[in-house]
């Protein structure tokens, strides 16, 4: 048989992650500490478990409706208005197999062959390899440290063309941590009001803000909710990644399609994983989301204790103000991202993530996520400070 | 009332009061000065009693059990519970006392070398106090948890090494 006949030839195409690449070679290592894991260490809190178990014992294993549970949309629209926008559960609310499929969902509804999209870089392995295999073409928008690796108007309007259809914008944003606070949310919105372009905004880290100031969705900037996909799910804040529960909020237009695409290849979201989503906004309702800001609180000394950490090992380190990723530059040693990943790992046992796997522009830049006990973070930067002393 | 930066503090110390007053000041975004001048503070207005190290006993000392007593007593005039709680928390054997709400009054545990000696203490002690209206002993068997720290270890990381 002739595989390469038979295979997809566009998808064949797009290399192998960057992250599983580096996955492979650290899992054949032993006593390694890993910085390089891209979810929270905290388990489910029990009681989102508890009630998925609960719901599996009086028999509630059939499928849902396609757009899932009626109470878990209404929850979600609740639960979005913290971030200071209104969705209608019944038309604007799916839940999703994961933040992961509305990224699928959301390029597949709106992209014809060869449409463009622009995807800040670096960002998330997976938005430059869906937008291929959607059909499009993904434009890569470099950013900056010096920004805060945010994306501005100066940026963005530059690189729209006719076919240019949507922009990603994912922020908290993995890999660096960078934040996009109301004002910068304002000032995209007031450029992009007068294009046809939509916005597919990835707010899976949303929770996880260490300023003082309360993020909003990028849907809730002025004259914004009409071109917007909010994207979102319980994974990071709620500790639920292996449950695969996210959900998309749009225009009741553009949640049509999806909704339609989503029925036709998913059915719908899991639902014993629903009745744990359901469960987590409810006792985050009634307890002011305690589990959520008992995590965040954790994360934010870690984030000042690996920062601190990696600057004192030599490294310039922008201050990371979301997600759990901090983002170092390694450009003074002269290696590449990969290479100093690699050495690292031989030398000290310390696993990071090269900064180019999350785009051309992460060359330079290693991420060292900080998911991961005190103890594990204060050694590994101890390690990182000695594999950085032949560089000095 | 406490300050965010003090409450903060506190919930280090709580999970790991090993960690130096220079890591605590790096993790809670003050200076160094300012942590231990915080860590000073709560020490002497005794909101921190103690540093104990937290021991699984029962891997160390097999025969040692634990009792959990719940006692029911008659409150003093003018003194309420205080007083006998005092006769009862100044023998050593007491680790714990607490003053409860429900179908008893106080809530005291015991430590002792074996269970005839913790319940002999009981016995002739505990409830031959004045005031002292009855007693009831339970031995622990097992600590799965405590504090919230679960004693055998808990659960491995099992997340993928790099996601």
């Amino acid at each position: 048989m002739d595989y390469t006949k038979i295979l997809n030839k566009r998808i064949q195409a797009v290399p192998p992650s960057g992250i599983r690449r580096f996955f492979d070679i650290v899992s054949e290592m032993h006593d390694v500490i890993s910085l390089g894991v891209g979810e929270p260490d905290f388990t489910t809190p029990w009681r989102y478990s508890d009630a998925a178990i609960y719901s599996l014992r009086q028999g509630r294993t059939h499928y849902t409706s396609n757009r899932g549970l009626k109470e878990l949309c209404r929850l979600i629209s609740r639960y979005e208005e913290r971030f200071n926008v209104r969705y209608d559960p019944d038309s604007e609310i799916m839940v999703t197999i994961g933040a992961s499929e509305g990224i699928d969902l959301a390029l597949r509804a709106v992209l014809e062959p060869g449409d463009e999209v622009l995807v800040p870089d670096p960002s998330y392995v997976s938005y430059m390899p869906c937008v291929t295999f959607a059909g499009g073409r993904a434009i890569p928008v470099p950013t900056s440290a010096e920004n805060g690796f945010i994306v501005t108007p100066e940026m963005i309007l530059p690189r729209i063309t006719p076919r240019t259809k949507a922009l990603i914008l994912p922020y908290p944003n993995n890999p660096t941590g960078g934040i996009m606070r109301p004002e910068d949310m304002r000032r995209l919105a007031s450029a992009l009001k007068d294009t046809n372009i939509l916005v597919i905004a990835d707010e899976i880290y949303a929770e996880l803000n260490y300023t003082d100031e309360p993020l909003s969705a990028f849907a809730s900037a002025p004259g914004m909710k009409d071109r917007t996909v909010t994207l979102n799910g319980f994974s990071k804040a709620f500790a639920m990644t292996g449950w695969r529960m996210g959900y998309a909020c749009a225009p009741r237009e553009i949640l049509s399609v999806m909704l339609k695409l989503h029925q036709y290849t998913i059915m719908c979201a899991p639902t014993a994983g629903q009745y744990a989503a359901i469960e987590a906004l409810k006792s985050g309702f009634e307890n002011d989301f305690a589990d959520v800001k008992r995590m965040l609180r954790q994360y934010d000394r870690r984030r000042r204790l690996i920062v601190d950490g990696l600057r004192n090992a030599g490294l310039e380190t922008h201050e990371p103000l979301g997600a759990f990723y901090a983002f170092p530059c390694i450009k003074k040693t002269g290696l590449s991202s990969n290479d100093f990943c690699v050495k690292l790992l031989e030398q000290q046992r310390v696993a990071c993530v090269p900064g180019d796997a999350f785009g051309p522009s992460g060359e330079g830049y290693i991420r060292c996520s900080y998911a991961s006990s005190l103890e594990n973070i204060s050694e590994a930067v101890k390690r990182i400070g000695r594999f950085m002393e032949q560089y000095r | 009332m406490l300050s965010e930066t003090e409450l903060n503090v506190l919930e280090i110390l709580a999970g790991d009061a090993r960690i130096p007053a220079k890591q605590i000041a790096v993790m809670a975004g003050i200076g160094e000065d300012e942590a231990k001048s915080i860590i000073k503070k709560l020490e002497d207005e005794r909101i921190i009693i103690k540093y104990p190290a937290m021991i699984n006993w029962d891997r160390v000392r097999e025969d040692t059990v634990q009792a959990l007593i719940e006692v029911r007593v008659t409150p003093q005039r003018d003194e309420g519970f205080d007083v006998i709680a005092e006769k009862i928390y100044s023998f050593e054997e007491v680790k714990s006392c607490y003053l409860m709400s429900g179908a008893y009054d106080l809530l005291v545990i015991v430590e002792g070398a074996n269970v005839k000696q913790t319940a002999l203490f009981v016995a002739e002690k505990l409830s031959t106090l004045e005031n002292v209206l009855s007693t009831a002993t339970h031995f622990v068997l097992k600590k799965y948890k405590q504090d919230g720290n679960i004693m055998d270890g808990g659960r491995e990381d099992d997340r993928l090494t790099v996601s």
